[in-house]
This record gives structure tokens, sequence and C-alpha cells, in this order.
């Protein structure tokens, strides 16, 4: 059962791996921020609120964010060609939407937030570090926010849910093979984002969204921990 | 923002004394820190700081035909990107001429210096070579992203391993080496740039004094005192006189730059 | 008598305090009994009004500051100025002191020159400005150096003690713009860089009290070693 399962890197099925987080990495942007799982690492800079340009993208009734998640050539054994892809493009689109329930910018009516997310090393779980990075450097540039956002991948290994999935994991083929969801929780269990890829039950979902709401705890703490010990507030 | 012109009067007049805002001389540049293992993924990376300017270099390698003048020689493609996370004055989308002379130069600087031997990373003449891909990100623009780039495609290729390759089914192991390193020659290639504000010539500028500068004289060289690579950049001009003192201050810098990587070479 | 409660650092969500009777002031939201924080920084609470002070963000303008801006554009009725906030400011034709000929706009303000001018009021359009008072008009020569907004009453301090000690120990004329820029004028550049020196290093330092005694220590060091 449960506590017999082996994960490729001997894991418990409810360990997060060792996570690291950091803001003011980027000292030219308004805010920024760098967050890892394990092997996984991810740095988001903000640059706004501004002008938002070209002005037909203005929003006269509230302000925008725009999310851009990249990864760079080497963050991945297959060397990725430069440019936009299809996937980051639409991973940047859900990072909007995982980020936006929690931001209050409506009175930044033809403005635009920037954030730009890019992926340095990737093991898996890239969307979840980029949205944790981009919470963060969106709170460190002071932008208005009822909440932090925390994101986590839940798995499912043959018929074994697992938290925080790294590569070796997303290629699981024994018996039902890999299911990765992906999930973003505020801190008082609002979801702002899920995906699914594999093969599940509506009961292992509800377990699913149990593990959820703990993990993206742990990772909270880790995020709120990184604000807090920021340089700049050392008393 | 750019340079107000007032800042950059201060700049200029400043430097007729021979003295920087940071304290700096001329000919000095700012403390360079280096570090490799950036991506674990790479076959080669390495992250430089020059000042709070940061750059990230990775090395990637493949297996594909030569080209077709060079059948016994392994290919080299350098590519950079200006991230609009490293200033707001870069953007997205396709690289504009600033990216592409910044990978340009680098690649001049690698290639014309022979420091990659590329006769050595030909599989099979005529059919399989090895082609080295170094590519460039900016993390922080503070000036002299070309210097600090140059610095970083060095110790990435100088510290970068061969991944194994399988004859038979003529694919990459990725992930797996031997011992094979990136095969490079005893002559380190040192590029640096130096520039000319009014009348005087220094090297490594902040963003401030990169904005007010006049013309500039990106160099490769080794320690040795030999040229592999020039390129004069922007619209000012520049005297004989100016040259020979653009070529003495880059020798002497490049021995400087060098003295604060040589842990990688040892 | 005012009752402050320790500063401590708060992040967007945290609950900052509970009960009917507490105010939500700046950075903060009022959720039931709760008072939310919605900022990074520093939280304040002083006679049950509840506050985040921010430790960054792009400036936030508001009626009455003094600011520092670059002339970007030039119209028929005034010059467009960028302030370095969210929205852009403008300075009409009528906001300049004296007569101005439609046609001479560009000898008074020429583009990329910068000015300090003063908001006269934010709204809809955008930020009005003027220059209308005493020490406004364009910067013809010194440093202008850029620090966060958020750092900027630090650096003027409590009723322009630390604003006066950065003039003293410098020699300088030092002006600020509550957008963080910041206009630095002195007879030779060495004073102008000691000034500079001082702002790089009070935006360094934490929110710590005694800073005061901190920047004296710092000038006596600065100018003691440079002689």
């Amino acid at each position: 059962m449960a506590k017999d399962f082996k994960r490729p890197d001997g894991r418990g099925v409810e360990d997060i791996r060792p996570m690291k987080a950091e803001v003011g990495v980027v000292p030219n942007a308004d805010g920024s921020a760098m967050f890892s799982f394990g092997n996984t690492i991810a740095i988001a800079a903000v640059y706004g609120p501004k002008k938002m340009h070209p002005q037909h993208q203005q929003d006269p009734k509230k302000g925008t964010l725009r999310c851009n998640y990249n990864m760079i050539s080497f963050s991945v054994t297959d060397r990725i060609r430069p440019g936009p892809s299809r996937r980051s493009t639409e991973i940047s689109k859900i990072t909007e939407w995982a980020l936006e329930p929690v931001l209050m910018i409506k009175n930044y009516q033809n403005m635009v937030i920037d954030v730009h997310i890019n992926i340095i090393q990737a093991d898996a779980s890239t969307r979840c570090a980029g949205i944790n990075a981009a919470a963060l450097a969106l709170a460190h540039a002071g932008i208005p926010m009822r909440d932090i956002v925390s994101s986590v991948s839940i798995g499912k290994l043959d018929k074994q849910l697992v938290v925080d999935v790294d590569k070796d994991e997303e290629d699981w083929e024994e018996g039902e093979g890999a299911t990765d969801i992906p999930i973003t929780m505020t801190s008082s269990e609002r979801l702002t984002h899920i995906q699914l890829d594999g093969k599940i039950s509506n009961d292992e979902l509800k377990q699913v969204l149990e593990l959820a709401k703990k993990a993206t705890k742990k990772v909270y703490e880790v995020q709120k921990k990184a604000l807090k010990e920021s340089l700049e507030v050392k008393e | 923002m750019e340079t107000p012109n007032s800042t950059g009067d201060r700049i200029a007049q400043y430097l007729k004394d021979g003295k920087r805002f940071d304290g700096r001389k001329p000919g000095e540049f700012r403390e360079i820190f280096v570090e490799t293992g950036v991506s674990k993924k790479a076959e080669g990376s390495a992250r430089v700081r020059i000042g709070k300017t940061e750059v990230i270099v990775g090395v990637k390698m493949d297996v594909g035909a030569p080209y077709p003048d060079s059948p016994n020689k392994g290919n080299l493609m350098v590519t950079s990107e200006l991230l609009p996370l490293s200033s707001s004055r870069f953007e997205s989308g396709p690289p504009k001429f600033p990216a592409i002379e910044l990978g340009r130069l680098v690649d001049r600087g690698i290639r014309e210096s022979k420091f990659v031997d590329f006769k050595k990373l030909c599989i099979k003449e005529g059919e399989k070579v090895w082609t080295v891909f170094v590519d460039i990100y900016t993390i922080n623009h503070d000036g002299n992203l070309l210097d600090a780039a140059a610095i970083g495609a060095l110790v990435a290729l100088k510290t970068a391993k061969i991944p194994k390759y399988d004859g038979e089914t003529g694919k990459v192991i990725y992930g797996e080496y031997g011992d094979e390193m990136m095969p490079v020659s005893k002559e380190i290639p040192i590029v640096t740039t130096v520039h000319r504000i009014g009348d005087s010539i220094l090297v490594d500028p902040t963003l401030e004094e990169e904005d007010i500068s006049e013309a500039r004289v990106t160099i490769g060289g080794s320690c040795e005192g030999k040229v592999f690579s020039m390129q004069k950049g922007d619209s000012g001009d520049l005297s004989i006189e100016e040259m020979h003192k653009i070529l003495e201050l880059s020798e002497n810098v490049r021995k400087e730059v060098f003295s604060k990587i040589d842990k990688f070479f040892k | 008598m005012e009752e402050k409660t320790k500063r401590t650092v708060v992040i967007p969500g945290e609950v900052l305090a509970k009960g009917e009777d507490y105010l939500p002031g700046e950075g903060t939201e009022k959720i039931g009994k709760e008072i939310i924080a919605i900022k990074y920084g520093l939280s304040e609470e002083a006679n049950k009004l509840v506050k985040v002070i921010p430790l960054s963000g792009v400036y936030q303008p508001r009626k009455g500051n003094i600011i520092i801006g670059k002339v970007e554009n030039i119209t028929f009725y005034g010059w467009a100025i960028d302030i370095d906030s969210a929205e852009g400011a403008f300075l009409p034709l009528q906001e300049i002191p004296g007569y101005v000929d439609k046609d001479g706009l560009r000898e008074i303000f020429d583009i990329g020159e910068m000015v300090v001018a003063k908001i006269l009021d934010v709204n809809g359009r955008g930020i009005d400005l003027t220059t209308k008072s005493r020490g406004l008009g364009r910067i013809d020569e010194g440093l202008i150096v850029k620090v966060n907004s958020s750092k900027v009453p630090r650096i003027i301090g409590k009723e322009g003690s630390m604003i006066s000690l950065i003039k003293e120990g410098s020699g300088c004329e030092v002006t600020v713009g509550q957008n963080g820029l910041i206009w630095i004028k002195g007879d030779k550049v060495e004073d102008e860089l000691l000034a500079k020196g001082a702002i790089n290093f009070i935006t360094e330092k934490s929110f710590s009290s005694g800073l005061t005694g901190e920047v004296e220590e710092w000038f006596k060091k600065e100018k003691g070693g440079n002689k």
C-alpha cells in the first residue's frame, strides 16, 4: 500500500522535493523571485503597472495581467529551439488565470502588469514552479493582492497518489501509467488552477484535492518565509 | 527611463579627471563572479555577474551532418536572447539587432580563436559531426552584457562534457557522459569591449555609462597579446591614437579578466 | 497619545487584526471582522487604524507631491512628462510661470530634459503638473539618482531631518521627488557623489531606528578618508 510504494528518488508519497525561494533576484525588475522544487528552477520578474502597449490591447475597465512563460534552451536534455511554442503560450495563459483571482487590479485601467517567467532547469512541475515564482514576484512588486497563490503537482503513478511529480514519475509507464495534475490554491483553500492528463476516478480526484490542500500549504510557508526574510527588511 | 542628459554630462565630466561614479578607474572592471552548473541538463553552463549585470550561458550538443565546406569539422551555433525579464528596455518577440549582434560577437570570439578544436568533433567525415550550441540569456542588464556573455561562453565551453553517442542507432545518449570534455586549445580567448566617451577610453561601462558611449571596439584576444577578432560598433568615430590606446587597454584588461576565471582553466 | 505597535513584515492575505472597531487603512482591506493585508510591506497600527506601508512597488502619484520627470513629448498644449509611474503626466502651457509663445515650447523644455514639477491633480485623464511655484522648473545640471519611491520618506526623514543632514554633509542642493528621482547639485562632482553615496547608504539600510546617527557616522568616515 502507500507505505510500501517506492518512488524513484526514495521520497514518501506525500513528500515534496526540497523547495527554495528567494525574492529580488533581478535588481532591474519592479519585483522578482526564484522558486525551485528539487531540480526544477523557475525565475520570475514583474514590470508594472505601466501603460499598456500596443494601445489596442488596453482595457478601459481594468488592469491587465500579461504572463510570458518560457523554458530556456538548456533547461532540458533535448535542447529547445529558442522562441515561443504552443505549449509555452498555453502555460502563459494558464499562469495568468492562476494568478488573476487574487490580484486587485481593477483600478489600473489601460495599464498592464508584465510577468516574465523563465525555467532555468526542468525536472517536471515547471508550470507550478513558475506560478509560485510569479506569485512571489507580484507581491514583491507591491501589486495589491488578496492572497498569495501556491502551486504543486499531484500525480497518480499506476494506482498510487503522490505529491510533487518529478520527471521520472511523469514518465511512469507501469500499470495505468502516470496521471499528472498541477493545482494552484490560495492560502484560504480556493482553487485558481487545475489541469489533468491521464486516467483517474472522481473518488480519487477528491483525494487529490485533499492532498493538494495540504501540499499547497507547505509551499505557502516557503513563499511566506522568502518574502519575510528578504534582505531589505533585516532588522 | 534612459539616463538623463544631466547625469550623462556629469559622467563625461568626471571621466575627464579619470574618475567614475563608483570609484573605479577607466581601465577597471567591476567585481566579476562566475559559477558553473546553472542547469544540470546542459552539457556545460555558466552564470556570470559583472557588478549587477548577470548573464547565463549554456552549451548543448547534438549530432548531425557537417557543413559542405567543412566535412571533417564540428559546427558552432551561438544564439543570444535579451530576455524581457532582465530589463524594461527589452521586449518579447524575435531577436532584434542588439541580440543578434551579441550572439555574433561572442561567436566570432570563439570561432576565430580556434579555442574549440572542431576537427576533434568529427565522428564520421562528411556524414556525422557534433554541433555545439552556445545559448546566452540575460538575467539583469546593468551594462556590458557582451563581455559577461563572452566570459560565460568561455567557461561553459571549457567545462562542457561530451555526451555518449551510440554509433549504431546514430542517437545521442543525453545525460550520460564518459570522460570526454570539450576539446579546447591552451590559447584562451578573452573578449572585452572598450568604449569611448568624449575623449576618455574605458572598459566595463555601467548602464548609465553605456547610454552615453559614443563608440566601442570589441576585441577577442589571448593573454599573450594575440588578437583573434575585432569589431567597432556604434556611430562615433575614433582617431588612430585612440585606437592605439584601445588596443593597449584591451590587452591589459584581458589579463585582469582571465585572473578572475583562471580557476576553471587549471 | 498615539500608540504604535511594533512594525512587522506582512504579506498579502495575512490577518493583521480582528475586531469590530479596527479600521482598514492604506494597503489593507476589511473582510467581516478581520483586517487583511493586501500589500507586501510593514504593518502598523495606531488608534485602531491598521495600515501596511509598502516596501516596494511603482510610485502612486498624489496631489501636491513634488516630482522629477523627463520630457517625453511636446504637443500644442504642453509637455508630456515621464515620471516613472503607471500613469503618464502632463504639464500644460498654462501652468508655466510667465508668458509662453505657442511656438516656443521647445526652448522652455526640450525632449529629454528633466524637470521638477508639482502634481496639481490626479484624475481620470491622467496626472496634471505645474511648475508655477518656487524651486520648480528645468534641471540644468547635476546628478539624478533613482530610488524606489517607498524609500523617499526615509530619505527625507522626520520633519526633513535626514535630507538636511545629507545637504549639510555634502554641501549640495538636493531636491527629492516623491516619485523616487532625486536631483543633486553641488560645486564639485566629488560633493555630488558624496550625496549620492549617502542616499545609497540609506536605501540599503533596513527600517532600523537610529539611522540618522548611522548616516552622521557615514559622512564622518567618508569625508575623513578623502583628504
